[in-house]
């Protein structure tokens, strides 16, 4: 379990990067250097009425300089505060919270859905055996995509058939012919419930990156559960908290 | 300078707690609060069994404030006493431990394993509103609320608070009712019931359709609520709803609470219960207050 810091850090970068998608590198040593890939940051609004911390998922790590990258889509008046920021703004921040991924296998289809794609960026730089990097969009306006070109092959499926295959990034795989021996994705429920139907088909083990509301980010209120298996260490009934002991599992673990 | 309390016999160190439910039992907020700085930690609403809690979503964030229904999903009685106890024992804080149930039986079940457990009071939740079966149900009726309030103090060896419920007419009667079945103090209050609906799915945003609304939303509510108790029964009061910083915790004390707890504000900043009690320190020599007590129910 990494060290939790909460501190005020400096904004060093922030950028539009798609349709109300933002891009934004944090400066801090601390959150850096405990920081690895699938784990996620809690940051607070400065409005007072607005008093959940908003859990955006860790798109880059640079630990020589030190900064964090957040890739988040704007998606109410929390998010819409933080895309106003600008650099050299200072922002409360939590972090790094949960459990990443597990560096493993030794070929590797990693998969992400909409705003479940930034995480898979600092596991593709992370990860060094073969790659294959399936992103799924909606439509032609893309993010993200150039930047996983240097550590694997990019294939693309959007919903409106504009770029890549038509569908969603399961047809990509079929379409592809793709082939691994694991499996990283994060995305929405129907993308995860594809994932998990297609690598229990193929038998292929699978690490999926978990979504919620979550209230707390630390694994105490216990807002942010999904269901489980087998009975939970911690909360001794059938579900485990997303912040804490997730928000990667093994695909046969959790229920979708 | 004395910042200690008493309820019901047990002195506090100071009057911060920490709201139930909010907290855990306090492993997870450890990492960024010294529990030893803390008058008491309430830990989680446990049952006799593990309960396994609502479906998702569970929270909502409203305009200052935040609906939750979480539904008391606790480990169980047994696990709670092998893990979570000897946890808080390491740390020189009071340990006050919540209380929840769908039956008597269920409640008298926890208390009895409670008896002989080094722990120093007992908080009874009967008006959690987002379960059908208990809860609430005892929470709303001023006889039923004598009544269960009569079976565990039969039963209990430590003082047993009351957790009332705001989503009643009249809060006074249910004090009234927890007092004359021998309650030894009462906290209040639990959250408000409440909705929230998204409308571009046309659908509720709570799994649960309700939810008990907490933060500063509902402060001034339950400020009111703990000045018209105070008046009405004479049973220390834990106060809470909506306390964020220190001038939040003073209105619930001058307005009658002898102790504060602090809930939806840890979401907000995890160090809020130790920041409201530098606060306080720092108003009390501003002011040249030298005893915490003056200021209980000061404001008339």
């Amino acid at each position: 379990m990494s060290k939790k810091y909460k501190k005020i850090v400096k904004i060093e970068k922030m950028e539009q990067i798609g349709a109300g998608i933002f891009s934004i590198w944090l400066e801090d040593r601390e959150i850096t250097f405990e920081a690895t890939a699938g784990q996620f940051v809690s940051l607070y609004c400065r409005d007072g009425s607005r008093l959940l911390p908003r859990p955006i998922s860790i798109c880059e790590i640079d630990k020589e300089k030190g900064m964090v990258r957040l890739v988040f889509r704007v998606a109410g008046k929390g998010t819409e505060e933080f895309a106003k920021m600008k650099p050299g703004d200072f922002i409360d921040v939590m972090g790094p919270l949960g459990n990443g991924f597990t560096l493993e296998g030794t070929k590797a289809i990693l998969i992400g859905g909409g705003i479940g794609i930034p995480p898979m960026l600092e596991l593709a730089k992370e990860l060094s055996c073969e790659k294959q990097i399936v992103l799924g969009y909606r439509d032609s306006d893309t993010f993200l995509k150039e930047e996983f070109e240097p550590y694997g092959t990019v294939y693309v499926a959007t919903e409106d058939g504009s770029i890549g295959t038509k569908g969603n990034v399961i047809d990509a795989i079929k379409g592809n012919d793709l082939n691994a021996d694991i499996i990283f994705a994060c995305g929405p429920a129907p993308m995860l419930r594809g994932v998990k139907e297609y690598a229990i088909s193929h038998e292929i083990k699978a690490q999926i990156s978990m979504e919620e509301r979550m209230a707390c980010g630390i694994g105490a209120c216990l807002a942010c559960v999904c269901g489980k298996k087998e009975k939970d260490h911690h909360t001794n009934v059938k579900n485990t908290r997303i912040c804490k002991d997730g928000p990667v599992f093994y695909i046969d673990d959790i229920e979708l | 300078m004395n910042m200690s309390v008493d309820i019901a016999g047990v002195t506090l160190k100071n009057p911060v707690m920490t709201a139930s439910g909010t907290f855990g039992s306090g492993v997870e907020y450890s990492e960024f609060v010294d529990l030893n700085r803390l008058g008491a930690v309430v830990t989680k609403g446990v049952a006799n069994i593990p309960w396994q809690g609502n479906p998702t979503p569970r929270i909502a964030e409203t305009y200052g404030g935040m609906l939750n229904a979480v539904g008391l999903q606790n480990p169980g009685i047994d696990l709670f006493l092998e893990r979570d106890i000897p946890f808080l024992k390491q740390y020189d804080t009071k340990i006050v431990v919540n209380v929840c149930g769908r039956t008597t039986e269920d409640y008298c079940e926890v208390v009895e394993r409670l008896a002989d457990c080094d722990v120093d009071l007992l908080e009874i939740n009967i008006s959690c509103p987002n379960v059908k079966e208990g809860g609430i149900a005892f929470g709303q009726n001023p006889k039923a609320v004598e009544k269960i309030t009569n079976e565990l103090k039969r039963i209990a060896r430590q003082p047993v608070i009351m957790k009332l419920s705001p989503n009643v007419t009249d809060i006074t009667e249910m004090a009234k009712a927890a007092e004359a079945g021998g309650a030894d103090a009462l906290s209040l209050i639990n959250t408000l019931t409440g909705m929230k609906i998204d409308v571009n799915k046309r659908a509720f945003v709570l799994a649960n359709k309700t939810g008990g609304l907490s933060g500063p939303a509902i402060k001034p509510v339950a400020v009111r609520m703990v000045y018209q108790v105070a008046n009405a029964v004479n049973l220390p009061i834990i106060g809470m709803g909506g306390i964020i910083n220190e001038e939040d915790a003073l209105e619930f004390i001058m307005a009658g609470a002898s102790a504060v707890a602090v809930g939806t504000a840890n979401f907000t900043n995890p160090m809020a219960t130790v920041d409201i009690v530098d606060g306080l320190e720092e108003y009390m020599s501003k002011n040249g207050i030298e005893d915490i007590n003056e200021l209980i129910g000061c404001v008339k």
